[in-house]
């Protein structure tokens, strides 16, 4: 498989760029100065692509990559993936599901509570030498609080199973509902935001969800509620969640996502309601091990014509 | 307690309360107390006339905050036979004083358990996802910068150990099995009912686990039970959590640990000398710094208020109370 031409698409990760060297013939599209150059002369030796979630495979370059045959994305997420592209021309797509699904769960968890806590605010208040001169203030329970998911998938659920276990109660909103469940379902956004007080983002970016969480729902959630977000960035109207934020119409938020990453609206900074991370949800030393190795491993299995073991297209 | 219903006899008074209480700790439920009792405050500006000789009447002492309770005190006072603790950790009391007089004591009982419980789950998230050092990341404009933050630590399937399996430590348990942790402990005896592995000695439970919570109480016994032993043994990846007191670790060694590198990280809520923080631990990227601030939410407050308010209706009317601690 050496000569097999693999194109890493940004460098996401050491690990998996060294994994992929010793199989293949690795070419790495960030270091190229001009893109249209390297893909003029090199597009045609590329027979596979690794993206990730903030350069992907989009319908540009899969159409300079005539021999591609499949797409191995380090993410679980595929919005930066041209799905129909890849189907018209036949180009496998896989994913890593499930080895990320706890790390996410965990932020988002981490998220609220830091949040409602004001774990952060309180670490910076003390390392300011604020604590010399009084108290903090007073932060917000999280036990026994009603969460509402937006997208009860593998990671949706892995966010209820833990938030069950501080005393909440869930419900949740989902393309349909799910039967294998007992957390109460809400055909909208809107009435699940209306019927909680933390409302978690966990559910995949389509055509369909963007924005999903707009300003009648960010109305509905209300001046005491927290809104985390662990999905995509555009899931949420960002403008509008600023304002909210600003205004106090909407207590505070916890993100790991924005609309423009690593360039996130400087409004942010302003605001102390918010934790704000950069998109770390499932950067841990034993996750990005984990999801390396299942790239690897689906584009060793399809060079060697066997099934892959996460495929989406 | 009711007025008398004959008009020719003057209505009984309130009962005294004496409050005990450093100055700048402030009891948020007073006001609501002054209603029903003659609130007895050494503090109050101006001073209550009456002061020194209704104190020496006073049945109940109402200690808020840190201030110690000692021998000396109960002979300021000597009517005293029921204090109300307002805290989790009555280390504060002088307990074989309140014995050998017969005084009974209550403290917050489980009034705090749950905000304290979420409180050591968000720090030891904090600290092995780095949230809070991320968010500084993220606001010192580092993001585009660096474009990837040092990767973490995965929480989910941590082997999570327990320093003192009480009412916060049970609660820090069942949130950590959510996230397929696996739980072993140390208490000063062993539960019965309890499936988690029992380790008598800290140090072999340190050896044994990644994240070491420390929520047991402060007492001779437990003064740094947390030592550089303990700490060593836990590890260069170990991370160590304390919603306690300060004094159960040798903070001393801790920081050095830190600095050196040879422990993974901390999240504290609670130090040797409050408010005062070891300056190396300001700029270390694997500690979170809280300042004692785990049962600062209105449901906390709101069940200390309902506890104590019923603790005091239940001892003037010879009521059992609740929270009641034991002098074993």
């Amino acid at each position: 498989m050496e000569n097999v031409g693999v194109l890493m698409t940004c460098s996401m990760s050491t690990y998996l760029e060294q994994e992929l060297e010793k199989r293949f013939k690795l070419f790495r599209l960030w270091e190229s100065s001009s893109k249209a150059q390297f893909l003029a002369g090199f597009g045609e030796s590329i027979r596979a692509v690794v993206g990730d979630t903030k350069v992907g495979a989009d319908a540009e370059l899969i159409n300079s990559l005539p021999r591609l045959e499949i797409v191995s994305s380090y993410s679980v997420g595929l919005d930066k993936i041209d799905l129909n592209k890849c189907r018209e021309r036949g180009i496998r797509v896989t994913n890593t599901p499930d080895v990320l699904t706890d790390d996410v769960a965990d932020v988002a968890i981490g998220l609220a509570l830091a949040t409602l806590r004001k774990i952060c605010l309180a670490d910076g208040f003390v390392r300011s030498g604020q604590w010399r001169n009084g108290d903090f203030e007073l932060a917000n329970k999280f036990s026994g609080k009603s969460i509402g998911i937006v997208g009860l998938g593998r990671i949706g659920t892995a966010i209820a199973k833990r938030a069950q276990a501080f005393g909440c109660s869930i419900s949740y909103h989902s393309r349909s509902k799910k039967q294998n469940t007992n957390y109460k379902y809400y055909p909208n956004a809107v009435d699940l935001a209306a019927n909680c007080e933390v409302l978690v983002v966990a559910c995949a970016l389509t055509n369909e969800t963007r924005h999903i969480v707009n300003q009648e729902v960010i109305d509905a959630l209300g001046p005491k509620g927290v809104l985390i977000n662990i999905g995509r960035g555009p899931l949420i109207d960002e403008p509008k969640l600023i304002s909210a934020l600003s205004e106090g119409r909407l207590a505070g938020a916890g993100l790991d996502v924005f609309e423009n990453e690593p360039d996130i609206n400087e409004s942010f900074f302003r605001l102390q309601n918010v934790v704000l991370l950069p998109h770390v949800g499932t950067d841990t030393v034993e996750t990005s091990k984990a999801m390396a190795d299942l790239v690897v491993a689906n584009l060793e299995l399809h060079f060697l014509k066997k099934p892959l073991l996460t495929p989406v297209v | 307690m009711a007025a008398a219903a004959n008009q020719h006899q003057s209505p009984e008074p309130p009962p005294l309360l004496l409050l005990h209480r450093f100055p700048s700790f402030s009891l948020p439920f007073l006001p609501f107390l002054q209603t029903k009792y003659t609130v007895l405050d050494p503090h109050a500006d101006p001073p209550h006339p009456s002061f020194p000789n209704l104190s020496k009447s006073a049945r109940v002492m109402l200690c808020f905050g840190p201030k110690p309770v000692t021998s000396e005190d109960l002979d300021r006072y000597p009517s005293v036979e029921y204090v109300v603790g307002t805290s989790a950790g009555i280390n504060n009391f002088d307990l074989a004083a309140f014995r050998r007089r017969g005084i009974r004591v209550t403290s917050a009982g489980d009034a705090f358990s749950d905000d304290v419980a979420d409180y050591a789950l968000g720090l030891a998230i904090d600290v092995l996802r780095r949230v809070s050092a991320a968010d500084r990341f993220v606001r010192a404009g580092s993001w585009p910068v660096q474009n990837e933050y040092t990767l973490g630590s995965k929480v989910s399937g941590k082997r999570v150990g327990i320093v003192g399996l009480g009412s916060i430590g049970s609660r820090v348990a069942k949130r950590f099995e959510a996230f397929g942790c696996s739980i072993a402990y140390n208490s000063r005896k062993q539960k019965p009912h309890v499936l988690y592995p029992y380790y008598a000695n800290v140090k072999d439970l340190a050896s044994n686990v990644d994240v070491l919570i420390v929520c047991c109480a402060l007492t001779n016994e437990t003064q740094r039970i947390i030592n550089k032993d303990v700490m060593t043994a836990l590890g260069k990846t170990g991370v160590i959590v304390n919603v306690g007191r300060g004094a159960l670790i040798d903070e001393k060694e801790l920081v050095e640990l830190l600095v050196r590198g040879e422990i993974g990280g901390a999240g504290l809520d609670v130090f040797e000398n409050e408010p005062h923080v070891p300056q190396p631990l300001l700029t270390l990227d694997n500690v979170v710094l809280s300042p004692h601030k785990a049962v600062l939410t209105p449901d906390s407050f709101a069940a200390i208020e309902e506890l104590v308010c019923s603790n005091l209706e239940a001892f003037f009317s010879n009521q059992p109370l609740r929270a009641e601690v034991a002098h074993d």
